[in-house]
């Protein structure tokens, strides 16, 4: 494996440094560090927002040509992949042959690997619990040269530690996963407006019951009247067979941001407007039922290629916390914190998790309300903004993400994951990434 | 083998795999023989290409064993377009001082391919026009020969030359011969090459979509991708007298 060197990012366009890494283009048998590597970390399609992808001092494994498919089975909807493989390629294959991928982010352009070690979760977290839950085996390679085959009966601590593991524990090589059935490749979709947490809270209720598929879009930016209004979107895998209902996605539409935006485009005038035309395009739909592609239901910003660069080069922050169920009034205060220092963005998502456990143990999601949103990097005060919240949340028994991180001290990062001991003693030496760094030492 | 088969020469080969999945993305091609010496490679490859759909065969082979090649095209001769992507980049400063690095990239480059292609000129002329083609990878290095890299280009340039007569032989029976000349491409290959500058390097997947497109359009000889012809068209126009004192 050939030592490169280039600047890599994450998401969030920050840290922005040089980074080497290599980039094998066949599943290694073993793993030759030499002392020159000092720690790897693998690496997806660099999605994460912060720094848990990044590993300044060592090397990353970038993953992306370990893209083959080994095995899928159509009767049972096992399928297994080499890391690398994107969910929107696994998308295009499985689709049309009546099964879909059980847990899905926000974007399709996410690795197997990436999206295990983060242990994702989606709109479906209350009824499907997070991507772990239908992980069926892992093989993981180690820096002693040994691989491993981990699964829910075979090595299950390394299993549990691994998911959600943020690539601490060794090299995935090869995942197995369960995928669920459907009939259709369009969803139906149901949309709701709302204002306030309460009206938000008595919808989620509801609509979880019904529909498979649950978030709502929440207004961070307007107060008074305005203040916690919100769009309800939920939605089921159409029921209509296959063959006859077919929404075609035009993905030849898609669009892309060519350069970074200006770093005053983001502004609280242009956010407050741009949410009131949000919310006012969604006025007609209220209480309606409309059918979507599948895509353009989960990942409508996958379409936008790029769209990190609306923030400009001083990048963002994205912030994703979860608070209990019966902690509503720390959401609230987090949310007039945010309203009244203006930061806020307009990309913020709302979703009520459920009590499904997850096999992984640094799992984020749990019962609860869960807020991800994005801040301007305004350097000192954003930071100051979100420490603020990481104290409400802590107070409120909460915890934040760390796919979406990159500046959470060890407190958070120790009161938000109450395993962490548990998690310790399946970490491999050799990897370690900017975030573990910085939340472990 | 059925009467649609791409028979594969170098299937492990990173623009070989990325011209695969676009062949069978194309919704016509989905029968592949796939030929290389390292058969867990192979094996990964042929499964990648059979959940994606497609009929799959492998032959674990050495290219550059002569010895193997009667019976290797005695079992892919009835396949209806052949591909050639295999190839090995040699140590140029090596093989200023170490024959057998010459003739190793000469032999691999050149007179492997040169055998193969005999014989399924050979076939091909042998069964009535069926449409079949022969698509060869071969370099921009073959147009000029330049102090940092002639071994290869010699190779890569014999091989062009090759071709080229085949396709004046060939054209009475029908048989398509497609030459590509690529530029820079990151792959395995050029792993231990610093990528600058960086606008003339192209991917994998690049190189395919080209290859693809002239091969679906029955092209002969195609740059890959288009710039590099011109950047050829100059160095080509360069008089003797200076491109020696050059260092390019």
């Amino acid at each position: 494996m050939e030592l490169m060197s280039g600047r890599v990012r994450s998401w969030g366009f920050v840290p922005d440094r040089e980074q080497r890494f290599v980039k094998p283009s066949w599943v290694p048998a073993r793993l030759s560090l030499n002392s020159e590597f000092n720690t790897v970390l693998p690496y997806g399609n660099g999605r994460s927002y912060g720094d848990s992808c990044l590993n300044g001092e060592g090397v990353l494994i970038d993953t992306r040509l370990l893209d083959r498919f080994i095995k899928f089975d159509e009767e049972t909807g096992v399928l297994t992949g080499e890391p690398g493989l994107k969910l929107t390629d696994v998308l295009d294959l499985v689709v049309r042959k009546g099964w879909f991928f059980p847990v899905c982010p926000g974007t399709s352009y996410v690795t197997l690997g990436g999206a295990l070690a983060n242990d994702v979760h989606g709109k479906n977290h209350h009824r499907d619990g997070t991507l772990g839950r239908h992980v069926l085996r892992i093989k993981l390679l180690r820096s002693d040269g040994n691989s491993i085959e981990c699964s829910p009966k075979e090595n299950p601590e390394l299993f549990g530690a691994t998911i959600g593991g943020l690539g601490l524990t060794g090299l995935i090589t090869e995942v197995s996963i369960q995928l669920i059935p459907i009939r259709s490749s369009s969803m139906t979709v149901r949309f709701d407006l709302f204002t306030g947490l309460d009206a938000f809270a008595k919808l989620s209720a509801r609509r979880k019951e019904q529909f498979q598929y649950t978030v709502a879009w929440l207004d961070c930016a307007n107060s008074g009247t305005k203040f916690a209004r919100g769009v309800f979107i939920s939605a089921n895998h159409s029921d209509l067979a296959l063959a006859q209902d077919v929404i075609k996605h035009e993905r030849g539409k898609d669009l892309n941001i060519p350069f970074n935006f200006p770093s005053k485009c983001l502004n609280t005038y242009s956010i407050q407007a741009f949410n009131n035309l949000y919310y006012a395009k969604h006025l007609r739909l209220d209480k309606r039922i409309i059918k979507q592609h599948y895509r353009e239901y989960f990942f409508p910003l996958d379409g936008l290629s790029n769209w990190n660069r609306i923030y400009g080069g001083n990048g963002f922050h994205q912030y994703q916390f979860v608070v209990p169920l019966g902690r509503m009034d720390v959401m609230e205060e987090v949310l007039r914190y945010i309203v009244d220092s203006g930061l806020g963005s307009f990309l913020a998502v709302l979703k009520e998790f459920g009590s499904l456990q997850s096999p992984g143990i640094l799992s984020f999601p749990r019962e609860g309300w869960c807020l991800a949103l994005d801040f301007s990097d305004r350097g000192e005060q954003t930071k100051r903004l979100i420490f603020r919240i990481n104290e409400l949340v802590m107070k409120g028994g909460g915890a934040v993400y760390p796919a979406k991180d990159r500046i959470m001290t060890r407190e958070t990062f120790e009161r938000s994951f109450d395993r962490i001991s548990e998690f310790l003693p399946h970490t491999d030496k050799k990897f370690s990434s900017d975030f573990w760094k910085r939340v472990h030492g | 083998m059925d009467k649609k088969t791409v028979v594969i020469f170098g299937a492990t080969s990173a623009v070989s795999q990325a011209v695969c999945r676009r062949l069978l993305d194309s919704g016509i091609h989905n029968s592949f023989c796939l030929i290389a010496r390292d058969a867990a490679r192979l094996e990964a490859v042929a499964h990648d290409l059979t959940v994606r759909g497609a009929k799959t065969q492998v032959i674990v082979s050495d290219l550059a064993d002569i010895g193997s090649h009667e019976e290797l095209v005695a079992n892919v001769k009835n396949g209806n377009t052949f591909w050639f992507f295999y190839g090995s980049l040699p140590d140029q400063a090596l093989a200023e001082t170490d024959w057998d690095e010459t003739e190793a990239a000469l032999f691999t480059n050149f007179m492997s391919c040169a055998s193969l292609l005999t014989r399924i000129a050979q076939t091909l002329e042998e069964r009535p026009s069926t449409g079949s083609s022969i698509v060869v990878v071969s370099s921009v290095a073959g147009e000029r020969g330049r102090k940092s890299n002639y071994v290869y280009g010699t190779a890569k340039g014999a091989l062009s030359l090759f071709c080229q007569g085949l396709r004046n032989r060939l054209h009475q029976s029908g048989v398509h011969v497609l030459t590509v000349k690529p530029g820079f491409i990151d792959t395995p290959m050029t792993a231990d090459i610093a990528k600058t500058p960086s606008v003339l390097w192209a991917s994998p997947e690049k190189i395919a979509s080209v290859m693809v497109s002239a091969f679906e359009q029955k092209k002969d000889v195609i740059y890959a991708p288009w710039f590099w012809r011109y950047i050829l068209l100059v160095i080509k126009l360069i008089p003797e007298s200076i491109f020696k004192k050059l260092s390019l």
